[in-house]
């Protein structure tokens, strides 16, 4: 198949305009022994047989149709209104390019706008970009702006943060004279008093995953004020769906905020594409990475929107820019946007809440069941820890044949926590769903 | 005025989330209040028809590949393939989790490891890594590979040479791996100074990042000597994928020596811009390299695919979970599409297009290089600035066409620079009322240079005032006090 | 009206008034008519050391970003917050209200390599701007 438009006799008729016989003849100084090869990629297909094909490559995932998942660990099954693809797959913003020229972007700009409006009022932070790869990168990004805001070179990483966004950060760091000091979980949240030990005067910032990965609330706001007495900066790693009903980061003074958006109106998709959020404090804007749209006036005075602080970025600054992002995930942070408008005040609310009573409803009855224990007597939000005391591989076959997907086993992170179980429970979740998870469990 | 969300006031009870099932208070009851939200989100309140009578508003006033011809240079804004939205949006593929267990989603990874062979067929590498985001992720993800390589062998490497006439996340990419950034001069035909390269290679420089065809469309013709000058040297070659669409199925950067790939799926791949994201930066590389891939990498036994298990030289990971699954299968789902045939077809078309508009617009513009080009070229506004109008001009006037501008300004080293690379999806057609739009555009500027002067007249608003925007930055919407 | 002949300059566009050991610091009308708008600057810290040729500061404008260099070696005694709320003054005024930064100068070997207004022209003549 091909999405070519010329017909051949286009083809012979730019060829002559052009003045040569045939197309090798432009490509001509392109040294032979590079035109020596074979594709292995086999013949085209097409839309039919390109469907057909697909078709049977999806029937061998195991989706949330036909299977019950109880799984999160950062990736949520979140219901989405139908409003939401129906928008954002329009042509007009799915096929639009980049908004750099704003007279032909005005609805990427004024929808961009209105997405950082929507998560400064989640978070109750004062600025937002335009958003960033994903939560992880987003938390990185978050590291080395803490790092270059002055002289202090260490980052205090929670134990009880997701270990792929721990990793990230390492990553991200590896090159820039730091060093990323861990602290060990207590009761499934950060370890307060060790944490107050490793506050020293190098320490540039604390992050802390709000709810953590095991799903349990840290103690924001106490460490929040332990970092900024000894001059640290708090930097928040927050579920979006939580601060319907949760203390938001700006409440507790975060000077940073960021998370996976992923659970405003994007689904699943094994991993990606999502989005990541990235919030500060004002004193923090001339600093922060990413696009920014801004409203402005044109020259005869209607409001406009346009891309702003442009200055910090790559292609400006180049190798002293805030970071090196370009392409960001505009269309999955449009979804964001879409999906947060469609909740309104009201339904950000009830929809925490409805999270918040399916989990806990889940966790009363798992932990009735013989040999299922508590992790941890934290309050938690729509995840939860428990420790099961069953054969693991049986357990998991049980699971299989009531077509639940999940939960999370944490010995794949936590190799002394190869008992426990992560179980993610959102607004999708029904009492047919709880009933099915209840008989595979209590097998 | 174009009125926001927040502006707006009609009824919204989220009636699409089903009813609780415990009163609020019962169940608020569960978390002890301190860690309770003290204020309430300022969200707006519109009906479901007001939400969609607004962002479908919104979307009609942007320019899309759907409605508009986009000839900008380096962007490859080719027509974006339905059939691929289509087998994206499918639940087989949007509703799995990443932490499934391997058995149950065999599909995904059967995708993700084919991928990997087809993007590595295409550009002549050995392994892929699909999980950069973009091609600036892409790029951070190479320069670490470049990095651990060299840290392997137990050497020291501080510099990344990259030529003057690169794109921006070049440098910003190498300035986060701590590199010191070296320029390398481009000569007056934008190909890389191979003399000025000699006397900035030495056995402290980490890598060459490059591009070819190069940055005003023209092959690098001594790509293989300059292959053969970095690796004498003890460096890498690092190829920045953005202008792949010239070279799909002709030749492949492998074979030039390469030792390290970036794609934009976005550009070459058929995957929509999404106004902005999001895209997919997947990086390739060498035998001698894959040890350092991120992890984790795909790997296929008989007719199992798996996750590999332990990878102690990885560069880590750059993002969490996989890659933007999203995106890579519709590029997956267009490479099956278009098959070898099909791909080859793209650098085919792309060059003819290219060749043929800049031959219809040589009598209208300065074209620097006359030499064929590959799938974009050069022009230069230069003797239209000296009738009082600047490409900045024209590039707005053709919006008042229907037509985005080409890309300005870029690169630095043409004066009043536009560059076009029209793709291979567009028809003699559009091109032949492309070159008429422009010769009129040429004409007014002696008959009625104010019209070239204040354009765009047609568009939503007109030019923006970005000064004000930037003095005074007004980045959020902040309710009225009281 | 400053006399710029008095100025001393550098060849990356700054101008110095000097008073004993105190320098203020500037950018030229040429640079200032280079940048165009000024949207944003980031000021150095009052009590940082610099040495000559440093970098002291960035002037933003909507496309780009230009680093300000220390003509002399010293300590930045006084910045001009009032570019904070008013950036435009450094186009409208480069050489009075739009001035950037004081400093001490400690090494009085720094201003000798310093330019005369002439020489400075001849910068001017060649190539544009940092």
């Amino acid at each position: 198949m091909q999405y070519i438009s010329n017909t051949e006799k286009d083809k012979q008729e730019m060829l002559s305009a052009i003045g040569v016989s045939s197309f090798e003849s432009l490509i001509a100084n392109i040294p032979k022994r590079l035109r020596d090869f074979e594709l292995k990629i086999p013949v085209g297909i097409s839309e039919l047989e390109l469907d057909r094909e697909l078709d049977e490559t999806g029937n061998r995932n195991k989706n949330f149709k036909y299977y019950i998942p109880y799984i999160g660990a950062g990736n949520y099954d979140h219901f989405i209104p139908a409003v939401v693809d129906r928008l954002a797959l329009r042509g007009e913003f799915i096929t639009s390019y980049t908004p750099y020229q704003g007279e032909a972007s005005q609805g990427t700009l004024q929808s961009m706008y209105e997405y950082q409006s929507l998560v400064c009022e989640l978070t109750a932070m004062d600025y937002s970009n335009a958003s960033m790869y994903d939560g992880a990168s987003s938390l990185a990004e978050a590291a080395l702006l803490a790092l270059r805001f002055g002289e202090r070179k260490k980052i205090l990483m929670p134990e009880t943060v997701h270990p792929e966004y721990q990793a990230v950060v390492r990553t991200y760091l590896s090159y820039v004279g730091s060093e990323i000091v861990r602290i060990p979980m207590k009761n499934g949240a950060l370890d307060m008093d060790h944490l107050k030990k490793s506050l020293d005067q190098n320490v540039a910032a604390v992050i802390v995953q709000h709810p953590n990965f095991f799903g349990i609330l840290e103690e924001t706001q106490e460490i929040s004020d332990l970092a900024h007495r000894a001059g640290a900066m708090l930097i928040a790693c927050v579920n979006p769906i939580s601060l319907g009903i949760l203390q938001a980061p700006g409440e507790y003074g975060a000077d940073i905020a960021v998370g996976e958006g992923q659970p405003l109106g994007n689904s699943v998709s094994f991993g990606g594409p999502h989005f990541g959020f990235f919030t500060v404090k004002e004193a923090l804007l001339r600093k922060i990475p990413g696009r920014i749209a801004g409203m402005t006036v044109d020259k005869v005075g209607r409001r406009s929107f346009v891309l702003t602080l442009q200055a910090r970025e790559q292609h400006i600054r180049r190798e002293k820019a805030t970071s090196n992002i370009c392409t960001n995930q505009a269309l999955c942070a449009l979804k964001g946007a879409i999906y947060l408008t469609l909740l309104g005040k009201i339904g950000i609310k009830k929809l925490a809440l409805l999270n918040l009573s399916n989990a806990h409803r889940t966790y009363e009855r798992l932990l009735k069941i013989k040999g299922v224990k508590p992790f941890s007597d934290r309050p938690f939000f729509n995840e939860f820890a428990v420790r099961i005391d069953k054969d693991r591989d049986a357990l998991k076959v049980s699971l299989k044949q009531h077509r639940i997907l999940g939960p999370l086993d944490l010995g794949k992170f936590y190799p002394t926590l190869d008992s426990s179980y992560l179980f993610a429970v959102t607004e999708k979740r029904t009492d047919q769903d709880l009933d099915q998870l209840i008989r595979a469990v209590d097998r | 005025m174009s009125k926001l969300i927040f502006e707006k006031h009609s009824l919204n009870n989220a009636s699409w989330l089903p009813k609780l099932e415990e009163l609020e208070a019962v169940i608020l009851k569960r978390i002890p209040k301190k860690y309770l939200r003290k204020s309430e989100p300022a969200f707006p309140s519109l009906s479901e028809l007001d939400v969609v009578r607004h962002f479908t508003n919104l979307s009609r006033k942007n320019f899309s590949i759907d409605t508009n011809f986009y000839p900008l240079g380096s962007c490859t804004m080719k027509y974006n393939p339905k059939s691929l939205d289509s087998i994206a949006s499918s639940t087989s593929y949007t509703q799995i989790h990443p932490y499934q267990d391997e058995e149950d989603v065999q599909g995904a990874l059967k995708i993700l490891h084919e991928m990997q062979f087809f993007l590595s067929d295409i550009t002549g590498m050995d392994e892929f890594t699909l999980q950069p985001a973009a091609g600036a992720h892409g790029e951070f993800c190479g320069l670490l590979i470049a990095g651990a390589y060299h840290r392997s062998k137990k050497q020291k490497k501080t510099k990344v040479l990259i030529p003057d006439s690169a794109h921006g996340t070049n440098p910003a990419s190498a300035a986060l791996c701590g590199y010191e950034v070296v320029q390398v001069l481009t000569n007056g035909r934008g190909h890389v100074d191979l003399k000025d390269l000699k006397s900035k290679l030495d056995d402290s420089v980490v890598c060459l990042m490059m591009t070819n065809p190069n940055t005003l469309g023209l092959f690098e013709e001594e790509i293989l000597e300059i292959a053969q000058c970095v690796h004498g040297a003890g460096g890498l070659l690092y190829y920045d994928g953005a202008n792949m669409n010239a070279l799909v199925g002709i030749c492949r950067p492998g074979d030039m020596g390469f030792d390290i790939v970036h794609l934009n799926l976005h550009k070459t791949f058929a995957v929509p811009h999404g106004s902005g994201g999001p895209g997919s930066g997947p990086v390739g590389v060498k035998k001698n390299l894959i040890q350092f891939l991120p992890a984790p990498r795909i790997l296929k036994e008989k007719d199992r695919y798996f996750f590999e298990k332990s990878a102690p030289h990885s560069i880590g990971k750059l993002r969490s979970f996989y890659g933007n699954f999203g995106a890579i299968i519709r590029s997956y789902a267009y490479i099956k599409a278009l098959g070898t045939e099909g791909l080859k077809g793209i650098s085919e078309n792309a060059i003819l297009n290219a060749n043929y508009l800049k031959m219809k617009l040589k009598d209208i513009f300065e074209v620097p290089y006359n030499d064929f080009c590959m799938h974009e070229f050069v022009l230069s506004a230069s003797s239209q600035k000296k009738r009082g109008v600047k490409a900045l001009d024209i590039a707005k006037r053709l919006l008042d066409h229907g037509v985005y501008a080409p890309t300005i300004y870029f690169p630095l080293i043409v004066e009043e620079a536009m560059m076009v690379e029209p793709t291979e999806t567009e028809s003699k057609e559009t091109l032949d009322e492309f070159v008429n739009i422009l010769r009129r555009i040429d004409e007014e500027i002696d008959k009625d240079p104010q019209k070239v002067l204040n354009a765009p007249h047609t568009t939503p608003v007109g030019r923006i005032d970005e000064v004000l925007a930037a003095r005074q930055p007004n980045l959020r919407f902040k309710p009225p006090q009281g | 009206m400053i006399e710029t002949s008095k100025l001393r300059y550098t060849q990356t566009h700054e101008w110095v008034s000097l008073t004993g050991k105190i320098a203020t610091v500037g950018i030229t009308d040429h640079a200032q008519k280079e940048i165009s708008d000024v949207v944003f600057v980031e000021l150095p810290k009052v009590g940082q050391s610099l040495k000559q040729k440093e970098n002291a500061m960035v002037i933003e404008s909507v496309k780009a970003a230009f680093d300000i260099y220390a003509p002399v070696s010293g300590k930045v005694l006084k910045a001009n917050d009032k570019l904070k709320d008013r950036p435009e003054f450094i186009n409208q005024s480069p050489y009075e209200k739009g001035w950037l930064f004081q400093m001490e100068c400690t090494d009085p070997k720094d201003v000798d390599s310093l330019l005369t207004e002439s020489d400075y022209h001849q910068v001017k003549e060649s190539a544009g701007h940092h």
